[in-house]
């Protein structure tokens, strides 16, 4: 049985038809990636998978029974961040605990160990401002990562992010997903991401009215360094296939914008 | 250095401005009745100090403006967070408040005195009509502004209404409202003199309103200088308590 799984859904702001008719089946353990132009609606279907937007039509399947209000199961890293300047980064990678009803001290020490695991073991006490972007987006990647949740969304979260931060990101995200392999929904419009992440990439048309036009599963081999597997033969295939189909949808995006 | 040099400018020109005043009074080219003279005012300070007659009249002052600050603060945050978090209650009561906010509120001395007498209460209560709006519009803008991201991802972290109250709404409104303390606290000085002067028995504005009935110009600007130096002091304790606790706030001036 499929673990999430989208029937036909279709949402729509006012007249605007955001998505139409997408149907998409994750496997429980599954990296899969969305990509598509600017504008396709990739992040309306991860807010539907959040239950932040309940589809027009059709319906969200998680394990089988009908999503209604929040997913309880999902961890979110936004695009932008998400953080609360007003809190450390400690104290923001406990909050999750803290809604749990875990004591102060208790939710900051295993707090102090998430921050260690994505390398700012050193800065608990650094407020959101004081940190980089790519350290913010650690820390929105341990808090979100340390309420242990079974499916993770996550929209274009190293957009914001230098090239070196980035690739970086990628090997560490790669990193903590091999230890317990969550099931992962990853969106981005970045081709060459999508593929050095994931076991399978979606590929969406262009907007309105978007809808799945492909997959593509990638059985490039596991670890994998996202520098070094772009420069791989099968990778390089694998990319001209997709990048055929995305082509003619980032065009048509363009034309249309 | 600049630093340095940039003092020695500001009280330069006070001394300057000081000695020009009482020259001028003593040579005549100011007449004294109406501006007295510099020495004159210090001295007056001096006394009310040495004698202690001033401390009972700084006592009263003093409570009135916190009670004032504090009561309106309490009440403007409550209200701001009530009706920020029900749009449909500050639908309509945004008519009402706009109304109340518009009465200058120095008229309403004369009421207050009425019903609470010329006693502290009169005094809080129009220090409380100013303080509250401060704390009342800088809350609903607090709690407005909160990024709908950050308030999304405390909800999908599993945040429940009352996890968002403390945890999201309070810290963002309160970096609004200590932001708004000088304001706030100047508010409260305001309402506690203001009150003092058209009606009391004690109180700084009582001092000025008794000089000022007896054509005491050296007792009105002495009023005053205690006043202005009683207000500055304030404003300098809560600069240290806003640097305090809006520390996760960055920087927006480099000195």
């Amino acid at each position: 049985m499929s673990f999430l799984e989208f029937k036909q859904v279709s949402v729509a702001f006012g007249s605007y038809v955001a998505v139409e008719g997408v149907s998409l089946r994750l496997s429980p353990g599954e990296f899969v990636s969305l990509v598509g132009p600017t504008g396709c609606g990739k992040s309306t279907l991860l807010n539907v998978a959040a239950g932040l937007l309940a589809p027009t039509q059709g319906e969200v399947l998680l394990e089988g029974k009908p999503l209604r209000g929040l997913n309880p199961v999902a961890g979110y890293l936004f695009q932008q961040d998400a953080i609360l300047p007003w809190k450390t980064a400690l104290d923001n990678v406990a909050l999750p605990l803290v809604f749990r009803g875990v004591g102060l001290r208790e939710a900051r020490e295993r707090a102090q160990a998430w921050l260690e695991k994505v390398g700012l073991g050193r800065f608990p006490r650094h407020y959101p401002h004081q940190l980089s972007g790519g350290m913010r987006k650690r820390v929105g990647l341990a808090q979100v990562l340390i309420a242990n949740p079974r499916l993770l969304l996550m929209d274009e979260p190293f957009s914001a992010l230098d090239v070196q931060t980035r690739q970086l990101m990628e090997n560490e995200l790669l990193r903590l997903w091999q230890e317990d392999r969550k099931t992962v929904l990853f969106v981005t419009h970045d081709l060459e991401e999508a593929i050095a992440l994931s076991d399978r990439v979606v590929v969406m048309s262009a907007g309105p009215r978007s809808r799945v036009i492909g997959e593509f599963p990638i059985p490039l081999p596991r670890p994998r360094d996202v520098a070094e597997i772009r420069l791989t033969p099968e990778f390089l295939r694998l990319h001209r296939e997709i990048w055929e189909l995305l082509r003619g949808e980032v065009m048509r995006a363009h034309a249309g914008a | 250095m600049r630093g340095l040099r940039l003092r020695l400018w500001q009280v330069g020109l006070l001394l300057l401005f000081l000695a020009w005043w009482e020259w001028a009074s003593r040579t005549g080219r100011l007449d004294p009745f109406f501006f007295s003279q510099p020495s004159e005012i210090a001295g007056r300070v001096w006394r009310w100090f040495s004698t202690g007659e001033i401390y009972p009249h700084l006592y009263i002052t003093t409570l009135e403006m916190l009670l004032a600050f504090f009561l309106g603060t309490l009440l403007g945050v409550v209200l701001g967070l009530w009706l920020a978090l029900a749009p449909s209650v500050a639908a309509v009561l945004d008519p009402y408040i706009k109304a109340l906010n518009a009465i200058p509120r120095v008229v309403l001395a004369p009421i207050f005195t009425l019903w609470f007498g010329l006693g502290v209460l009169s005094k809080v209560a129009l220090g409380v009509t100013l303080v509250f709006f401060v704390a009342f519009f800088n809350t609903y803008q607090g709690v407005k502004e909160v990024s709908p991201v950050v308030l999304q991802n405390a909800r999908l972290l599993g945040a429940r209404p009352g996890h968002l109250l403390r945890h999201v709404y309070l810290p963002s409104a309160a970096s609004w409202i200590f932001s708004s303390l000088r304001t706030s606290i100047g508010f409260a000085v305001i309402g506690a003199v203001v009150g003092e002067y058209l009606g009391s028995a004690a109180g700084l504005g009582y001092v000025i309103a008794q000089a000022e009935g007896v054509f005491d110009t050296t007792g009105v600007f002495a009023g005053m200088v205690v006043l202005m130096v009683f207000v500055l002091l304030l404003d300098a304790v809560v600069g240290q308590v806003e640097g305090r606790l809006v520390r996760w706030r960055p920087k927006m001036e480099a000195e």
